[in-house]
């Protein structure tokens, strides 16, 4: 592998708190230099990235790539090269496939298609209930042995109090994370938007804001109970981002992911019955956006995550009861960071980079997430200033769904390096 | 209400999905229109020539009696050519999509489509996916437009006007497709709405849309001029919503003995088909103020109306003057 010189970068490295013009040196996979004015030896490649930032791969640690099951909507290698195009040098995929990642097997599955695609790294979790049905533990150490970071049963809430109570404890040995989709189950009733004015006009029935605090309340006390890590998935509501704040300032073992798009869009987006609008959980209001950005702000929230999720063009064309939930977000997040969150004075850019790499590396124990010296060479190349408009049809997703088509973002992935070696390039 | 002759004539569009896009002047042309068809249907020989050659499609994805029938009388008495599909029975029982069996159906050139279905946003959906007109008969929770504009010619016939009125919408508005119709349809001709009912059947939010909220009949009827009475959506009371029918009937049922209170006679509508004993007593339904069955009347009419302002005509060329043959 040929070594890489990226020459004359704004590299930001949020951990060290470095924010300066420098080149980087890139060698046998792995960072060997991060300094001003260095000479280019034989044999490296020098890449000219002034005007570039410079940054730590990004990192997020919640995708659904569809394989094994509905390979129609993403396989782990399209997920991969969307991630890489997207700046993201990991991801972590959850276990909703078809067979459920419960088992070693599962796992070992998903890592041996990841090392194939050769692109992004994926780190699957597990599940934690053995099928997601919420009655018995997975085999946590088998998980583990065979690849997993984290463990979810994602797409489902734990219902059961004992059992994520026993997780929270069975999973601390291990040290890794117990990450819960929080939605009070009976309260959310098979609705399909937030409950509010816009779920009234529509006539759709809605999942109230208190379906997501009553879960994350719970989750909370039960990871203050144990001490176990309940990593809280996709936050949506004012309400959640409240109970999270107080629990962080009692020292509970919390934290906390929110998605571009509740950090973006509101209920008003299902308008029109836009099933490119529907997730789960659903877009809220503006109080609940303002609260999201201000908990991103003060470190309530800790990370940014996608909650990527394809669908096929034919599930999402459909009414909207019966649409499936879920939207594609690997290759937008960047782009809608700088736009919105930057452009809205919520972030600054190594804020940013730092709730996109940083954060989500230490809260789930992953190596990457910083430009140290002798760490591995993920790194995304970007320009920070170019504006872009949304079109689907060149995503390297599978999927296409994605409420963004024709938005305006700003920030340009150029260059995205995995262990040294250049995944994704944008064409000129 | 007349419309001046000299202000320019509004159209519906391609589509009837609800109320809420309507504006004052299309829905006050509904209503006009649907005044000269009121006499077709006392006729001996009720019929007219105006939709002869055009092919509507009754498309029922759920039960339905006095929807589908007065919509295929409606196309019937302006002489259409009219295809009942209900979803049992069909390829809809097969799998087929909405939009696949729609395509097919327009791929038999057909002129019309008349939707109901049980997901709110199923006739938008439809209507912009195919060239044919298409008449939401009833979506999900959302709208069903036509029950809107029957009970607001039931109104209008009985006080010349909705301009000042006061409508109280009472009962299940939360699963109530006919009250998100009512509402647009009365606010936008100038009535004051309310809605009554237990707060486990009203939707959040619902005084965002303009309306006062009552909790109790009794306070509705000291206020209204009109209640318009809804069915307690039995099939869907097993989610909870109230305790029982009995006490709900107790507590919320439109009752002589509470009309007897009222300040005012109250004129008395409801979509049907009715729970007697339920949400309304049987003396009510049946008595004085009551005008049920001129809705079941209107509700044909205003069919008419639709289905003839869709196919492009305009009310001054209404052709009901010569019957058929």
């Amino acid at each position: 592998m040929k070594p890489i010189l990226l020459k004359g970068g704004r590299v930001i490295d949020p951990a060290p708190q470095l924010d300066q013009t420098a080149d980087v040196l890139i060698e046998d996979g792995r960072i060997t230099a991060v300094e001003p004015n260095i000479a280019a030896g034989d044999g490296v490649e020098t890449v000219d990235v002034s005007g570039m930032v410079v940054a730590p791969g990004l990192i997020d640690v919640h995708v659904h790539f569809r394989e094994p099951g509905k390979e129609e909507a993403e396989t782990v290698a399209t997920g991969a090269q969307s991630a890489a195009a997207g700046g993201f040098t990991s991801v972590c995929s959850m276990p909703n496939t078809q067979p459920v990642t419960d088992n070693q097997a599962a796992v070992g599955f998903i890592v041996k298609q990841a090392s194939a695609a050769n692109s992004a790294r994926v780190f699957p979790y597990g599940a934690i209930s053995v099928g997601q049905n919420g009655e018995q533990l997975a085999e946590f150490a088998r998980l583990i042995e065979a690849g997993v970071v984290a463990l979810s049963d994602d797409g489902h809430p734990v219902v059961s109090s004992h059992l994520m109570r026993t997780a929270l404890e069975y999973a601390q040995v291990f040290g890794i994370p117990i990450a819960n989709h929080c939605e009070e189950l009976t309260l959310a009733d098979r609705g399909t938007m937030h409950e509010g004015v816009v779920s009234t006009r529509l006539g759709l029935k809605g999942i109230p804001a208190a379906a997501e605090d009553i879960m994350v309340a719970r989750d909370v006390i039960l990871a203050e109970l144990t001490g176990g890590h309940i990593h809280l998935c996709h936050v949506s509501t004012k309400g959640a981002v409240d109970i999270i704040r107080r629990a962080k300032d009692k020292g509970v073992r919390v934290t906390a992911e929110v998605t571009p798009h509740h950090l973006t869009l509101t209920h008003e987006e299902c308008e029109g019955y836009n099933t490119n609008a529907k997730m789960n959980p659903p877009l809220r209001e503006e109080a609940d956006v303002a609260a999201l950005r201000e908990g991103l702000r003060d470190g309530t929230i800790d990370l940014i995550a996608t909650d990527h999720a394809p669908h096929h063009y034919e599930a999402k064309e459909r009414d909207f009861d019966e649409a499936p939930f879920g939207i594609i977000g690997l290759e937008t997040a960047l782009g809608l960071g700088v736009h919105e969150l930057i452009g809205g004075g919520v972030l600054s850019l190594p804020d940013l980079i730092r709730r996109m790499s940083t954060e989500p590396a230490r809260a789930f124990h992953l190596e990457g997430g910083t430009l140290g010296k002798g760490k591995p060479a993920d790194v995304v190349v970007f320009d920070p200033d170019a504006t872009w408009t949304v079109d689907p049809s060149r995503f390297y997703s599978k999927s296409r769904n994605t409420p963004y088509t024709d938005h305006t973002l700003t920030g340009r992935v150029e260059r995205t390096i995995v262990g040294g070696r250049t995944v994704y390039e944008r064409a000129t | 209400m007349i419309r001046d002759a000299s202000s320019p004539v509004p159209s519906l569009g391609k589509d009837l999905l609800g109320l809420e896009p309507l504006s004052t002047d299309q829905i006050q042309l509904i209503l006009d229109t649907a005044e000269p068809f009121k006499e077709v249907s006392e006729r001996a020989i009720k019929k007219v020539p105006t939709l002869r050659g055009k092919t509507i499609v009754n498309l029922f994805y759920e039960a339905s009696t006095r929807t589908r029938i007065a919509f295929e009388f409606a196309e019937k008495r302006l002489s259409a050519d009219t295809v009942n599909i209900a979803a049992a029975g069909s390829s809809v029982e097969k799998g087929e999509s909405l939009v696949d069996t729609a395509r097919n159906l327009e791929a038999m050139r057909i002129d019309m489509v008349v939707v109901r279905h049980p997901s709110s946003g199923a006739a938008a959906f439809l209507a912009d996916r195919i060239a044919s007109n298409v008449i939401n008969a009833g979506d999900g929770w959302h709208e069903h437009p036509t029950q809107g504009l029957l009970d607001l010619l039931t109104i209008r016939d009985k006080f010349g006007r909705i301009d000042g009125l006061k409508v109280c919408i009472c009962g299940d508005i939360l699963h109530s497709r006919v009250a998100r119709s009512n509402i647009w349809g009365l606010l936008k001709l100038g009535a004051a709405v309310a809605v009554c009912g237990p707060r486990s059947l009203l939707p959040r939010g619902i005084e965002e849309l303009g309306v006062q909220v009552f909790g109790r009949p009794e306070e509705a009827i000291e206020w209204a001029d009109v209640l318009n009475v809804l069915r307690l959506q039995l099939e869907r009371m097993q989610g909870g919503y109230i305790p029982s029918l009995g006490e709900f009937y107790r507590v919320f049922g439109i009752t002589q003995e509470r009309l007897d209170r009222a300040p005012r006679d109250l004129l008395i509508l409801h979509p049907g088909p009715m729970n007697r004993g339920v949400e309304i007593d049987s003396r009510v339904a049946d008595g004085p103020h009551s005008v049920i069955l001129q809705q079941v009347t209107n509700g044909i009419a205003v069919r008419m109306a639709v289905l003839y302002l869709l196919a492009g005509g305009t009310p001054e060329r209404a052709d009901v003057s010569k019957g058929e043959g």
